[in-house]
């Protein structure tokens, strides 16, 4: 190379050609805003109204970017946190992890990319509040298909219809191991659910230890505050399910069926105790007489025998469990299931005396005198008659009565004809149960399908196995046959007419549209009753009944100190964990009351 | 009178490479004596700081790694979780991936331009470089959402499918570029002044090159053809068609040559794979994050960057963390052992030009 390279010195000034361009990107700058592409990830926004505050932004943000606050205006309520994202923008990195992971859908991101203000504290920025205008600026969303969330609930396997009607075998089959973690694992721990569940079970946690493989620790985290959770784990009302987060754009995780998983897990009481593992305090001397072993009796036995108390339950049945052990099918709940769970509660030092009724075999006042509490766990033992023409009939019934006769082994005439009335649980249970005896079964209820109370899997479940709904229909009359026997039951149709007040719709007769259905069996389930006969006069005077319940104050606590009382005499949902609720409340109370503490 | 060495600062503040570090020289004149490299104002802890984190949101700390070339490192984290999970990723995916792995080089390049001239005095390249890279961001931001850091390859796939008629930007911009890759040789390759300023310096011998277990452009200007997209193919590499330059001189001067030739054959590669990118699925579903599980084992896996080969080391318990992750980045070798061996002797005005071509990227030496 010479020391002056023409070539070398010339080419580079063909550069000049170039002169006073400017680079693409600052071309139309500062005259026109740039605007950023159909996908950015710029500042957050955040539908408010949409957003259920689960906080799974603020938990897989990795940058701890995002807290969950309470915003003016935005109330908690159930399946709402009524917390809401915060995001400070001096730790954001925009990986839009928070939106990809976000169960509703509600948080975004937005073309905005420039903020300027002089208040020091404006990074922290509220989606949705700080930028109301956001919504029409979105670009990086999480759509139903690119969400990472698992919306598609594992299907729960079960015996076919045609099966089921055979016996009374059980018909949810349970999840196996790698079905029960795979579920587990949809769940994201946003805790709303433990919100709505009346006893606040530990649902993330022991989620978690399922998803992680560790079933013994779930069990160990359910028995914290649920000594019944295999009954639960087969027959819950499961509100906890109704707002689940993943249930805002998918399925709800299986919180029931998981529940069963980990503790069907522990085969015996003897497992069971071995895997819990109690800690039993030294006995403190004082008695507590429980009357009902029902849900609600055998929790506050469990956990105050676990607190050193002296225990002794007075069951007016043969077996202990209540409406769950005698109201429930046994093709929803086993015997066997549930007698492994009162097993372990007596392996604890509980004592329950069967067949022994208050009022009858023994006086309240005796129990009352001798403990140093009471609780009441008494139930709803009386069903309401239908309270139509001809409701004397031989085989017009309560449906709560039959299915009482069912478990207790007894046979009932039905014939081959049933109708029942109501549209709850127990109507189809009742059903259900009939049908299994062979008989063709319809269901007539005053509403609409859709406004049954009954659990929708068990509405399902009675039209797999063949049983037929009539919606809107009311009873009028039941026609008897020349030996007094039910031989046909007679109802209205009824319209749907618009509450004024904001309720349900209500039904209303239509005039003249009377339909007679041929039945060899009327059975009514629409609703029970208290029997408070054993109550004596004095003690009667001391608390309140209302509308056929006891009113407790908020520790469970009758107008008497010493006495307490919880369940389906108490509380007006009526279910077994709302009982088990309470009996874990008024343990609480009765050893605040019974310590002095 | 003896002449007594002066100890020269040069760094962390540095013309022509991303990040700080520090390397402390002893000259005498203009004749370097003895160097030695100082890290340690960059660290941050990535790869602890992936311990505390789930097997997802982890993946973003990996575009930190090294700033001007994020793609590679999202690749290799993806890669190693799918081959610890046994997740398989869609054809699609893998496709698009490549193309973003060589846009990524190519903004790479393009950002290296910028630095080599930057460092000798040739500052309109820099500016047209830069302005061009650019061209290349834009079609990120569509793609990825971001420009500079992508988050855009993750285990099972990519985050989003390729935009409405993003093909087509894609090719228009590389014509684009290809036109304008004249442009640069006229002003640079042609230019004198950058001939003589490169030629003969920076220069690698041999047997360094073995000792100190040298990559990349480095490695190919020293006239070694060795590759991770041909000698180990990753994503679908091993169904393109496209070569390998080498050069021999083993000096600034030819590491610049093998990567201007690159540029060439990653537009080469991208034409193919927008070409042959079949439709289809571009993500496997992952479990939710925050309870995901990858099965324990290790791994490790490789990939070659812009600077060379980076090799991405991860172990899992079988938890919802990661246990160890370790990364291995060219510049690490690069730019600490090697530099310390080949400056003396070197001008001290060629540090920073020596220092851009061993392709010195201080987030990487630095996780």
């Amino acid at each position: 190379m010479s020391f002056f390279d023409l070539q070398g010195t010339l080419k580079p000034l063909t550069a000049l050609k170039q002169f006073g361009k400017k680079p693409h990107t600052l071309k139309d700058i500062p005259w026109k805003k740039r605007e950023a592409s159909d996908n950015y990830r710029g500042l957050h926004f955040n539908d408010i109204d949409e957003c259920i505050g689960c906080g799974n932004c603020s938990t897989i943000c990795q940058n701890a970017a995002i807290d969950m606050i309470h915003l003016e205006g935005v109330e908690g309520k159930k399946g709402d946190s009524g917390l809401r994202p915060r995001v400070d923008n001096g730790r954001c990195c925009w990986c839009a992890l928070c939106v990809e992971v976000c169960p509703t859908g509600s948080l975004s991101l937005t073309k905005d990319y420039i903020y300027v203000t002089e208040d020091p504290d404006a990074f922290l920025w509220t989606p949705g509040i700080s930028n109301p205008d956001g919504e029409e600026r979105k670009s990086y969303v999480s759509t139903h298909e690119l969400s990472l969330n698992h919306f598609n609930r594992i299907p729960m396997p079960e015996l076919e219809g045609k099966e089921r009607i055979k016996s009374f075998a059980e018909v949810v089959l349970g999840y196996n191991e790698e079905q029960a973690r795979e579920e587990a694992s949809r769940c994201i721990s946003c805790g709303i659910c433990t919100e709505v569940c009346p006893d606040h079970m530990h649902i993330p946690e022991y989620i978690n230890a399922i998803a992680a493989g560790d079933d013994k620790e779930a069990v160990k985290i359910i028995y914290d505050n649920n000594p019944l959770p295999e009954m639960c784990g087969k027959v819950c009302t499961r509100r906890c399910e109704d707002v689940c987060a993943i249930a805002t754009r998918g399925d709800s995780v299986a919180i029931r069926w998981l529940k069963r998983y980990a503790t069907e897990t522990a085969a015996t009481a003897d497992i069971t105790h071995e895997i819990v593992n109690p800690e039993i305090r030294e006995a403190n001397g004082k008695t507590v007489g429980i009357i009902g072993a029902g849900p609600s009796g055998l929790t506050a036995a469990y956990y105050l025998a676990l607190r050193g108390y002296d225990v002794t339950i007075y069951e007016a049945s043969a077996k202990a469990g209540g409406a769950t052990m005698y109201g429930i099918p046994k093709y929803r709940l086993p015997i066997e299931s549930l007698e492994k769970q009162i097993g372990y509660i007596q392996s604890i030092g509980v004592k329950i005396k069967f067949n022994t009724k208050v009022g009858k075999d023994i006086s309240f006042k005796e129990i009352y005198d001798k403990y140093d509490s009471v609780f009441m766990g008494v139930g709803f033992p009386d069903a309401w008659p239908l309270g139509v023409d001809g409701d004397d009939a031989e085989g017009s019934m309560q449906a709560f009565r039959y299915l009482y006769m069912i478990n207790s082994g007894e046979k009932v005439d039905i014939g081959d004809k049933v109708v029942v009335v109501g549209g709850g649980n127990v109507a189809i249970d009742a059903a259900r149960v009939s049908r299994r005896f062979g008989a063709e079964v319809t269901i007539l209820y005053r509403r609409r399908v859709e406004d049954m109370p009954a659990d929708w899997e068990e509405i399902e479940g009675a039209e797999d196995e063949g049983i037929h709904i009539i919606p809107q229909g009311i009873p009028t009359k039941i026609h008897k046959d020349e030996k007094g026997h039910v031989k046909a039951i007679e109802y209205l149709k009824a319209e749907m007419v618009a509450d004024d007040k904001g309720g349900r719709p209500r039904p209303v007769a239509i005039e003249g549209s009377e339909t007679v259905l041929e039945a060899t069996a009327v059975m009514a389930a629409i609703g029970q009753m208290g029997d408070y006969s054993f109550l004596p006069k004095e003690f009667e005077e001391k608390i309140t009944i209302e509308r056929g319940r006891f009113v407790v104050n908020e520790k469970q606590q009758t107008g008497d100190p010493k006495v307490f009382a919880g369940g389906d005499a108490v509380n007006r949902t009526a279910d077994a964990i709302s009982a088990i609720a309470d009996g874990f409340r008024a343990c609480k109370a009765i050893d605040e009351y019974l310590s002095g503490k | 009178m003896r002449e007594k060495a002066t100890t020269l600062y040069l760094g962390p503040q540095h013309p022509g490479i991303t990040g700080n570090m520090m390397v402390r020289l002893k000259v005498m004149g203009d004749t370097i004596v003895s160097a030695q490299t100082e890290v340690g104002y960059l660290h941050r802890a990535f790869e602890k700081l992936q311990e505390r984190r789930n097997w997802l949101n982890s993946f973003t700390l990996m575009c930190r790694f090294c700033v001007p070339e994020t793609d590679p490192m999202e690749n290799l984290y993806a890669r190693a979780v799918e081959s610890l999970d046994n997740i398989e990723v869609p054809e699609r995916a893998k496709y698009i991936r490549v193309m973003v792995l060589e846009l990524a080089r190519i903004a790479t390049q393009l950002m290296w331009y910028a630095g080599q001239n930057g460092s000798l005095g040739l500052y309109t390249m820099g500016q047209w470089s830069i302005g061009d890279r650019d061209y290349i961001l834009d079609l990120f931001e569509q793609l990825t959402g971001g420009r500079v850091y992508h988050m855009y390859q993750w285990p099972g796939g990519v985050r989003r499918d390729l935009p409405e008629g993003f093909e087509g930007k894609v090719l228009r911009t590389l014509d684009y570029l290809e036109k304008r890759l004249k442009d640069y040789d006229d002003l640079m390759f042609s230019n004198s002044i950058f001939q003589k300023r490169t030629q003969g310096v920076g220069y690698v011998p041999k047997e360094s090159i073995i000792e100190h277990g040298v990559v990349g452009p480095v490695l190919r200007g020293a006239g070694i053809r060795s590759d991770i997209r041909i000698d180990e193919p990753y994503e679908v590499y091993d169904k393109l068609d496209f070569e390998i330059p080498t050069q021999e001189g083993s000096d600034i001067w030819a590491r610049a040559l093998v990567r201007r030739a690159e540029v060439h054959q990653s537009i080469r590669i991208i034409r193919q794979v927008l070409d042959q990118m079949p439709k289809g699925e571009f993500n496997t579903s992952i479990p939710n994050p925050m309870k995901w599980r990858v099965k324990a084992g290790d791994t490790y896996v490789r990939a070659e960057s812009a600077r060379g080969e980076v090799g991405y080391y991860a172990v899992s318990d079988g938890t919802i963390h990661p246990r160890r992750m370790h990364l291995r980045g060219a510049a690490y070798v690069h730019a600490i052992t090697l530099l310390e061996n080949i400056l003396p002797g070197q001008n001290v005005a060629d540090v920073s030009a020596i220092m851009n071509s061993l392709g010195t990227c201080a987030p990487e030496i630095e996780r």
